[in-house]
């Protein structure tokens, strides 16, 4: 069965390519630019867990990529709310375009 | 029949892993975060769509599929979401961190 183990390679690249992304999170500048980073870590975890499980025909691992992308858009909205909340109040909220 | 498949597979899963390559590239190379995002948001949606359509030959018909498909619409959803949220902070002048 050697789709499997092509699958499997292809889970570690992905995993290698989203370490190699978190060289922004030392980086920065800004605080956003460290969220996209932990952002493209919770993709390329949804798509590694979801070849490990289909590579190794295990279900549960499916589940947990389910929940995992789950987690990662409420941590990044709460980021985002977290980030906005505190020197301005909500009645100078603008849209300048 | 299942070669094909298998072929389908493996050319699929490997764009999918393609995109994920150029979103770290992007997010690591380009100059401002609007930029990064762009390059962010190819990972989410085309890596991780093209590596789901890619699977769905893998696994069991119907419903081993739409779970699959449930989890790439669930990734779908929090990347819009999470990048509308993420370019206004960054257009902001950034949250401190």
């Amino acid at each position: 069965m050697e789709i499997a183990d092509f699958l499997l390679a292809v889970a570690v690249f992905v995993l290698a390519m989203v370490a190699l992304g978190l060289i922004r999170i030392l980086r920065g500048p800004a605080a956003a630019d460290r969220m996209m980073a932990a952002q493209l870590l919770g993709a390329g975890g949804i798509a590694a867990l979801l070849l490990l499980g289909v590579a190794t025909e295990a279900d549960a691992a499916i589940d947990v990529a389910l929940v995992l992308a789950l987690l990662a858009a409420f941590a990044s909205v709460a980021f985002v709310q977290g980030a906005s909340r505190p020197d301005d109040d909500p009645s100078k909220e603008t849209h300048r375009s | 029949m299942s070669f094909v498949l298998d072929l389908f597979t493996m050319g699929a899963v490997s764009a999918g892993a393609f995109f994920f390559l150029a979103g770290t590239l992007g997010l690591l190379r380009f100059p401002d975060p609007l930029t990064r995002l762009h390059a962010l948001t190819k990972a989410d949606n085309l890596g991780l769509g093209l590596i789901v359509v890619g699977l769905l030959p893998q696994v069991a018909w119907p419903f081993g599929a739409f779970k699959l498909i449930a989890v790439w619409l669930m990734g779908l959803f929090a990347a819009t979401t999470v990048s509308q949220l993420m370019a206004r902070a960054a257009r902001d002048g950034g949250p401190s961190p």
